[in-house]
């Protein structure tokens, strides 16, 4: 009969000292793991029990079959490779110490036998093949290619973790294997075919003979127990530790909505001054981060050569945790104010990270301890003292809110005044801006063709504040949600439009529910595919343009709004041609987070000016179109800043459609 | 009824500055319609030959070592003690770190009444007139000039600096100082500018930079089109607070005036307390994205248009003028 | 050490202004005040030296619209003692009232400094602080750029045009006009307002009478005739800066 025999070959004190060290690794391990849920409970509370369906669910797909790894082929697979044949092996060992020490033990019956054992031993072969492979693509991938993403910024202080962890899973592999080969070698079972690698290993040895052979599978088989051993004690202690802090992450993730930012604290200091200020969940996010850098790679401040990168912000989170008081200060040293002010809070990290960590939620409570302390540069306090007093950072007066409106006939209705359905929040930029009034005056335009019943607040609206919230001035955001939530009780309508993709954000998932209720918020796209979809809007012509489209962050990333843009595009006759980073990869134009108020810093390459360059290079595209009026004016600047005014044209969504609409 | 009509002549460092002979022009002006003699005030010491080119009907000097630079407690001394004695219809002095010392001091002290921020002084058939100019130059206030005895802080623009200068050296009647014991105000040092590395007071050409050029990273656009040019840069308040650019470089009431062939003026609104600095200029040239600028009202020329449009542009076209002008004139 | 910070509201020039229809006075339905700028510079000086030397520091404002955002402002900024006066303050009070109104609440506080912006743009009767000197008897000095007070005296960096700077020794008690403080007035976070407004208390001190007297009577109230308006340039930016080469080459700027 073909039986595990577990401890063949090994003295019983051998045996005796595996359980006793296997007991002591369990205590260090319990011990490691125990001291950094310690660490994280000093955090501020959180609640993130809820939903406990929607959470296990989160973990089955995203550290189970680790859906967002997978979306990085080379690294996703070479990670699934390792994770299976860890698995694999470890419920391998689970199986045998149940199978020798449980039910041997108190049962009197083993079920690794017969067809199961060799069955066993064959997958657990295979898969320890797979883990190998596995290590091997990620030894390949970190030695030979050196991705960027891997090197620089603060990794080195990081390549012993990262050596040791192949290294270590590496030699467990391929001890396990040596001793499974020299076992066959000696015993020759009958069923060794069960165990290609093994017998394959075995045959190596084939020529040691009886004692050397079980010496040396007695020393190996010890060495084997030690590095497995310190493996398990280690994992609290290293990078492996993502084993046991990536699940938690992902199960206690925010299952909010993305675009509703956490209220800050209300108990002093408000904002992050230390890792204590932090909330515990907030802490795990800079734990449970393994360094793998794509955050990094999707960063717009990054790639424009600004001194800043998502993933190096967590590492400096994680050192500054565990520093105990000797040294350094998180602001002005660990950190320095230009990497706190360079995010333009577009969520490309969020959106790729494989365990879910939140960047921009860090960046935002890092940003209220400065704006607190009053430390902000000298253009972004003239944009926030605009804010305050005139309700608009151009620092224009609030009854000039309206006055793209005046030349339009029949007159927009006052929202404060009559009845509505639609209530058109217009929004800062396409209010006041110079060059974008005409945009707006073609929204409104459009609006009045398809027969809409909309108005205006005319000057009763102030900027709705999302990038105010996202720079960290929560109570500056607080009075003017106050304000709109006020003008807007007053309001009778059914629904909110607004042709701003940052007011489209914090309307609809921040402002609170008495003041919306469950009235739809719409964004202009979603307006203008529902008209023309039911008939309302008829389009004329059809344009003919080869376009492309770039996905507003805070449309697309953050809110999910991906389809109606496209089908409007469509359906005025354009030939649409995506971007190379397109919808949840689209690449943020530069001005959110309150950048467009800011000083630019040490940019290398401006992000608008990357992304027109990412335009021009497909062929035959003539127009950019965009759904922002913030990207209406950055990209139209980048296309004299670029000369590549010729090439292409940058036209608002409204735009096309208003030129469609010309019969 | 008084008919004098006293000048506070306002000098530093043996320099007798503008301001005081615009005012004597204004004196000009008033002393047609109360029929009396213009009379500057110079204080100082050993400062005699400052009166020299004062277009006034005599000088009243006060010669004290105390009065060697300005001080304000000084100066109020003397003034309040001579406006006692022998009070005049109006005592004009400069809206100025001299003048505006002492101005409301001796309106307070002395229960006098003030006009501020006067441009325009006239003497309408027997009324006097001012014209002050407020609201950062948006508004205009006119109205009689106070009776019996008035004082007044004037700005430049209302009257030519020329008119106040005389070929000939008024009379100079010395004038006894009262006690300057005891005076609370004493200077201690002049502190210079920084070195000069230019004296944008003589360019011909400047290009000048205000609010509109948003950051510092900005400067060089405009140092390119100087460069072209064969001009300098200066700048507005705002920049030079920033410490974009030194403080030699400023231009207006804190800083130099100006008297460029041409003056270019890139996103500046137009400030009175810039426009104060340039007047002297033969063209002004601005752009502003705001056709409602005050600038627009001193410049000859004008372009509503994005600085960040045009300058790029502008400096090639002159790159290229300088270089090949029959073709530029294509 | 004591300070007090005379402050005014001026209207603020973003909005327009209008004038009534006296035509004498500016219509006051729509207008907006605002701090003036150089008041909150003073502000600013006065903190920064509480904050070198230890002081404290007293704003006094006029009871007009958006004096008590200016006093919880200053208090979050780290003033000690907020006063409104209140009495018949039109929005377009003049400075001789308000340095009469000032006067008895500076006599009361026995400051060492008192530090008020060095003008504003609506002064049509000349600017606040000299005139409070003289109303108390003390000296003052304005355009100052920089304060340094050392036992019963203060250094003061005066600014004179051309960038210079005269350094002053000033006796105190003494009224300084600020033209600039030696740091950008600081920003204050919006919430350390609003706790302010919770729980900063502001004082009354109650002015009677008001006496305007020694401002001109205003005879007329006008927007200035933009006489020689500039030659405006048009087309595109190709365009206009062809042109704009043409006129320097007319010049004779490009030869």
């Amino acid at each position: 009969m073909a039986v595990r025999e577990t401890f063949w070959n090994i003295p019983h004190w051998a045996e005796v000292g595996q359980y006793l060290l296997g007991l002591l690794t369990v205590l260090i391990f319990l011990l490691g793991v125990a001291r950094r849920v310690r660490r994280w409970r000093m955090g501020r509370p959180e609640r993130r029990t809820d939903r406990l369906g929607a959470r296990l669910r989160a973990v089955l797909v995203h550290a189970i079959a680790q859906v967002r790894t997978v979306q990085d082929p080379y690294p996703g697979v070479m990670h699934l490779a390792i994770f299976w044949g860890m698995v694999a092996l470890f419920a391998g060992t689970v199986l045998a110490t149940v199978d020798w020490d449980i039910t041997r033990l108190f049962f009197g019956f083993q079920f690794l036998t017969n067809g199961v054992y060799v069955l066993y031993e064959l997958v657990l072969d295979l898969f320890g093949l797979l883990l190998l492979v596995g290590l091997g693509m990620a030894a390949y991938r970190r030695y030979v290619v050196r991705p960027p993403r891997l090197q620089g910024g603060r990794e080195r202080e990081f390549a012993w973790e990262d050596a040791y962890a192949l290294a270590m899973l590496a030699l467990i592999a391929l001890t396990g294997y040596l001793i499974e080969g020299l076992r066959i070698a000696v015993l020759r079972p009958s069923w060794a075919a069960w165990s290609p690698v093994g017998s394959a290993v075995a045959s190596l040895f084939a020529a040691l003979g009886d004692p050397t052979g079980r010496t040396l599978h007695l020393v190996l088989w010890i060495t084997h127990g030690l590095l497995a051993f310190t493996f398990i004690a280690s994992i609290p202690f290293t990078k492996l530790f993502h084993i046991v802090a990536a699940p938690l992450n992902i199960f206690f993730r925010s299952l909010g909505p993305a675009g509703a930012l956490a209220p800050a604290y209300h108990s002093s200091p408000v904002g992050a001054a230390t890792w204590r200020d932090f909330t515990w969940k907030q802490i795990l996010d800079f734990e449970a981060c393994v360094r793998c850098g794509r955050c990094q790679d999707q960063c717009p401040a990054h790639a424009s050569g600004l001194p800043f990168s998502p993933r190096d912000l967590m590492v400096k989170l994680k050192l500054h945790l565990w520093q105990r008081g000797n040294g350094r200060a998180l602001h002005g040293d660990l950190i320095s104010p230009a990497e706190v002010w360079a995010c333009t809070s577009c969520r490309a990290c969020a959106q790729v990270c494989p365990i879910f960590t939140d960047p921009v939620a860090l960046i935002v409570d890092l940003r209220r301890y400065l704006v607190n302390e009053g430390e902000v540069d000298p253009q972004l306090q003239e944009a926030l003292a605009n804010l305050a007093r005139y309700g608009n950072a151009f620092g224009q007066s609030p009854r000039m809110r309206a006055r793209w409106s005046q030349p339009l006939r029949p007159r927009i209705k006052d929202a404060r005044k009559e009845a509505v359905e639609y209530l058109w929040f217009v929004g800062d930029y396409a209010s006041y801006h110079a060059g974008l009034v005409e945009v707006t005056r073609q929204a409104a335009q459009v609006f009045q063709q398809a027969g809409l019943d909309f108005g205006i607040l005319y000057d009763g609206e102030r900027s709705a504040g999302n990038d105010v919230r996202r720079v960290g001035e929560e109570g500056l955001f607080e009075m003017l949600m106050e304000r709109n939530g006020a003008a807007l009780s007053r309001c009778t309508f059914q629904a909110i439009v607004t042709t701003d993709p940052h007011t489209y954000n914090t309307l609809k998932n921040e402002y609170p529910p008495e003041v919306i209720g469950d009235r739809p918020v719409l964004h202009h796209a979603e307006l203008l595919d529902r008209l023309i979809t039911s008939g309302r809007l008829r389009l004329g012509r059809k344009l003919g343009y080869t376009v492309t489209y770039h996905d507003p962050c805070y449309l697309g990333r953050y809110n999910g709004v991906y389809e109606s843009p496209r089908r409007v595009i469509e359906a005025t006759g354009c030939t649409l041609v995506e971007m190379p980073r397109h919808r949840e990869r689209s690449f943020c134009c530069g001005a959110g987070g309150g950048r467009i108020w800011m000083e630019e810093g040490e940019v290398k390459e401006r992000p608008s000016e990357a992304r027109i360059r990412e335009a021009a290079q497909l062929d035959g595209v003539q127009v950019l179109v965009v759904a922002c009026p913030k990207d209406v004016a950055m990209y139209r600047d980048a296309l004299k800043t670029t000369g590549y005014e010729d090439r292409l044209v940058v036209k608002e969504l409204v735009e096309l459609v208003y030129e469609a609409m010309q019969a | 009824m008084h008919q004098e009509i006293y000048v506070l002549v306002e000098h530093l460092r043996g320099q007798v500055a503008e301001i005081s002979y615009v005012m004597l022009a204004a004196a000009q002006e008033l002393a047609r319609g109360t029929g009396g003699p213009v009379v500057a005030l110079l204080l100082g010491h050993d400062a005699q030959a400052l009166a020299q080119d004062l277009a006034a009907d005599r000088v009243l000097y006060v010669d004290h070592p105390a009065l060697a630079e300005f001080t304000p407690d000084a100066y109020q001394r003397v003034l309040a003690d001579l406006m006692e004695r022998k009070p005049p219809r109006a005592l004009l002095l400069g809206e100025t770190s001299v003048g505006a010392d002492v101005a409301g001091r001796l309106s307070a002290q002395l229960g006098l009444p003030l006009v501020g921020y006067c441009r325009t002084l006239r003497a309408d058939d027997g009324t006097l007139t001012f014209v002050s100019q407020i609201c950062g130059g948006r508004l205009m206030a006119e109205g009689e000039l106070p009776a019996p005895t008035a004082l007044v802080t004037m700005i430049p623009g209302g009257f030519k600096p020329e008119q106040g200068r005389s070929p000939h050296p008024p009379e100079v009647i010395p004038e006894p100082a009262p006690s300057l014991e005891g005076l609370r105000i004493t200077l201690k040092q002049y502190i210079e500018p920084e070195e000069e590395d230019v004296d944008i007071a003589k360019a011909p050409i400047l290009v000048a930079v205000g609010r509109g050029i948003q950051n510092q990273d900005n400067l060089p656009l405009a140092e390119a089109l100087a460069e072209a040019l064969g001009g300098v840069v200066c700048a507005s308040r705002p920049v030079v607070d920033q410490g974009w650019l030194p403080t030699t470089r400023l231009v207006g009431k804190s800083g130099k005036r100006v008297r460029p062939k041409v003056y270019l003026a890139l996103g500046i609104s137009g400030a009175p307390e810039h426009v104060q600095g340039i007047t002297d200029s033969e063209v002004i040239i601005a752009v502003n994205t705001d056709p409602a600028a005050p600038i627009f009202d001193v410049a000859q020329y004008g372009a509503a248009v994005d600085l960040f449009d045009l300058v790029p542009v502008l400096t090639e076209k002159v790159r290229q003028a300088r270089s090949a002008p029959a073709l530029a004139a294509a | 050490m004591k300070i007090v910070v005379p402050v005014k509201l001026v209207p603020d020039l973003v909005e327009e202004l209008l004038i009534d229809e006296s035509g004498t006075a500016l219509d006051t339905t729509w207008l907006s005040l605002i701090l003036s700028e150089f008041d909150d510079h003073a502000i600013e000086q006065a903190i920064l030296l509480k904050e070198r030397d230890g002081a404290q520091v007293t704003v006094v404002v006029p009871d007009v619209e958006g004096a008590d955002d200016v006093l919880f402002t200053a208090a979050a900024k780290g003033a000690d003692r907020l006063i409104r006066l209140v009495g018949p303050f039109e929005p377009t009070v003049n400075n001789h009232a308000l340095a009469r109104a000032f006067a008895p609440v500076v006599r009361e506080l026995q400051p060492d400094l008192v530090l008020t912006g060095v003008q504003a743009h609506s002064d049509l009767d000349g600017p606040v602080g000299p005139q409070l000197a003289g109303l108390l008897g003390l000296p003052y000095v304005g355009y100052v750029a920089g304060v340094r007070v050392q036992g019963d005296r203060c250094l003061v960096r005066k600014e004179h045009p051309g960038a210079l700077l005269a350094e002053m020794e000033v006796a105190l008690p003494a009224v300084l006009g600020i033209q600039a403080a030696e740091e950008p007035p600081r920003y204050v976070a919006f919430s350390k307002i609003r706790q302010a407004m919770k729980t900063a208390a502001i004082e009354e001190w109650p002015v009677d009478e008001l006496d305007p007297s020694g401002g001109p009577a205003v005879r007329r109230l006008f927007q200035p005739e933009v006489g020689e308006r500039a030659t405006m340039l048009e087309g595109d930016v190709d365009e206009i800066a062809t042109r704009l080469v043409g006129i320097l080459e007319e010049l004779g700027v490009l030869a």
